[in-house]
């Protein structure tokens, strides 16, 4: 379902401005179901900032933060650039992965979880270092891994 | 000499961010008025003995840009702070921008006035979502305590901030791609010239500085330029803040003097290597540096030393990797990184990436043929000489600088040692 009033209170929001594209797209995203942009978004968002669809849909492609598929309610993000390479960041990949019953990449069934890897967001000092729902958590290793996630898991199937 | 010294980063757990009355006892906003008071050329001209050079990486002279943007007329202007900080091992903007946001925003607001904008934005990337919040809690203070948007101490010099969110890329940290970022484009970079100071947002004039540079402006108006270059080395005056990180015991944000060695960073500021290994390797100045070898180690950090030894300060990022790291693995990160990050629109860069990615995956895989080193040599040359931005020029930097140091490696796992031999003559 396209949530049509809330985008056009980000659209007012910005007051229709094709230049603010890329932070319009971000705030549409997140007042979408499964926090992505359908092709129906795009072809509202494209019809109302008179933008071609091509144009939106680069921009999608192009930016990481901005994402074409749907995820989960919660966003595990491992980052998976050098720091946490050289910190052994595929104990806490495979932790997430037995603890999730997913893979990289993957969403659980139930729609809950998404798994996916990212690339540095700035936390090498608490490395290795997963984004759960945007929020950043560190020094981890497989015990930490898998607590958070029970944690998680408890809060969410209570 | 102290190995680590406050200047930048002085105000660090002295104040919340949004506390603009303890700032200003620390002496805040001092810098801009002496700015205001004493003039553009004043400012220049402390910048030029302080020698601050661009902090994102670029290591461009602070004043020489200044002074070039100071000249030049235009119906419109703007500045930018650069907090697309984006580069791997790099987190020191970070720190700034959540523990001394005033000092970046002040930083701003002094190139707005020597540049000559009533405006400037501030470019926080996606990633810093939670800093982007307490950052413009901090912009409203300015404007209720009318520093923003009103004149101030005097003069007829007005100014205002808005924040953009990055999205995600990292080629948006090169100043021409942030820019089309924000015109609502995605992030290709523009063939210069022009340039952006010259043509920049929206085809006006834009002074972009990373967020240190701006702290570090402030710095140097706040306790004088003269005090500031008493600290450092000769060609490398002053201070840096650096991020170490990897496999060290306190991992973490540190200001020091330009000139003490990496040894005395790794082994006394950041407490040595984890479990008294040894040290493998270090990465200086993020993703886009070449690999130094452990026993390289008594290098004095400053621009001269590491440039002489073919390293560079780049954005103060150092990485440390013990002996448990293998480079190839490394290696293999770099590239997927540069691959996953290639913006797509020269093919050096874009096919480049795709085929040194490949062949390192055969080297980890046992397939890879002593030939293949010398063709993953000619496609990095290509990349580094032929790219259209920085991204693609630099991407395989690691890679040759591990050839150079690291070569036995390579050769260890190469499949077919048959086909060619290293050191005797010809590569076939």
């Amino acid at each position: 379902m396209l949530n049509t009033q809330a985008i056009e209170a980000i659209l007012k929001k910005y007051q229709y401005d094709e230049k603010a594209l890329i932070n319009i797209l971000q705030d549409v995203q997140e007042v979408c179901e499964g926090r992505y942009i359908s092709e129906e978004t795009a072809a509202h968002v494209s019809e109302e900032l008179n933008i071609s669809k091509r144009t939106i849909y680069e921009v999608i492609t192009f930016f990481a933060a901005l994402r074409e598929h749907p995820v989960g309610e919660v966003l595990i993000q491992l980052c998976n650039s050098t720091v946490c390479k050289v910190k052994k960041n595929a104990e806490v990949k495979a932790a997430l992965e037995e603890i999730l019953g997913i893979e990289m990449g993957e969403t659980s069934q139930d729609k809950k979880f998404t798994l996916e890897y990212t690339t540095c967001f700035g936390a090498c000092d608490v490395s290795p270092a997963i984004r759960i729902n945007k929020v950043v958590y560190g020094n981890l290793d497989r015990d930490k891994t898998l607590m958070l996630m029970r944690e998680l898991k408890g809060a969410l199937y209570e | 000499m102290n190995r680590v010294q406050a200047f930048i980063t002085a105000n660090f757990d002295c104040y919340e961010y949004n506390d603009i009355d303890r700032y200003i006892e620390l002496g805040g906003f001092e810098a801009l008025k002496k700015a205001i008071e004493k003039g553009s050329d004043y400012v220049i001209d402390e910048l030029r003995t302080a020698d601050i050079k661009g902090r994102g990486g670029a290591g461009y002279p602070t004043w020489k840009k200044w002074a070039i943007g100071h000249k030049r007329q235009a119906e419109k202007k703007y500045v930018v702070c650069n907090a697309d900080e984006g580069e791997p091992g790099t987190f020191k903007d970070r720190e700034l921008l959540k523990k001394d946001p005033f000092k970046v925003i002040e930083g701003m607001m002094i190139s707005g006035f020597v540049f000559g904008a009533s405006k400037g934005f501030i470019y926080i990337r996606e990633e810093y979502a939670y800093i982007q919040e307490t950052f413009k809690e901090a912009l409203e203070v300015m404007r209720e305590k009318k520093y923003l948007g009103h004149p101030v101490f005097g003069s007829d010099f007005v100014f205002e901030i808005e924040v953009f969110s990055g999205a995600g890329a990292y080629v948006c940290g090169e100043n021409s791609s942030l820019i089309e970022s924000m015109e609502g484009r995605v992030g290709r970079p523009r063939i210069k010239s022009p340039r952006v100071g010259e043509k920049g947002y929206l085809g006006y004039p834009t002074l972009v500085n990373n967020v240190e540079t701006l702290a570090g402006v402030t710095t140097v108006l706040l306790i004088g330029a003269e005090r500031y270059a008493q600290y450092g080395t000769q060609e490398s005056p002053g201070t840096k803040v650096i991020c170490v990180s990897g496999n060290v015991k306190n991992p973490g944000v540190y200001e020091i003097p330009f000139g003490v060695t990496l040894r005395e960073i790794i082994y006394d500021i950041a407490g040595g290597v984890e479990e008294g290994r040894r040290i493998k390797f270090l990465q200086l100045g993020g993703i886009s540096g070449p690999l130094m070898p452990g026993n390289m180690i008594d290098i004095g950090y400053s621009y001269e030393a590491l440039e002489q030894e073919g390293f560079s300060v780049g954005s103060g990022s150092i990485l440390v990797a013990d002996e448990t790291n293998r480079v190839i693995d490394f290696l293999v990160s770099v590239s997927d990184f540069f691959y996953h990050e290639s913006c797509g629109k020269c093919v050096p860069c874009r096919e480049g990436k795709r085929q040194l990615t490949r062949l390192l995956k055969k080297f980890v895989s046992g397939t890879a043929k002593g030939k293949d080193i010398k063709t993953i040599e000619k496609i990095a040359h290509t990349m580094k000489y032929t790219s259209f931005c920085g991204l693609g020029q630099t991407a395989p930097t690691a890679l040759l600088s591990a050839i150079k140091y690291f070569l036995p490696e390579f050769w260890n796992l190469v499949g077919d040692k048959e086909v060619s031999r290293i050191g005797e003559g010809e590569w076939k």
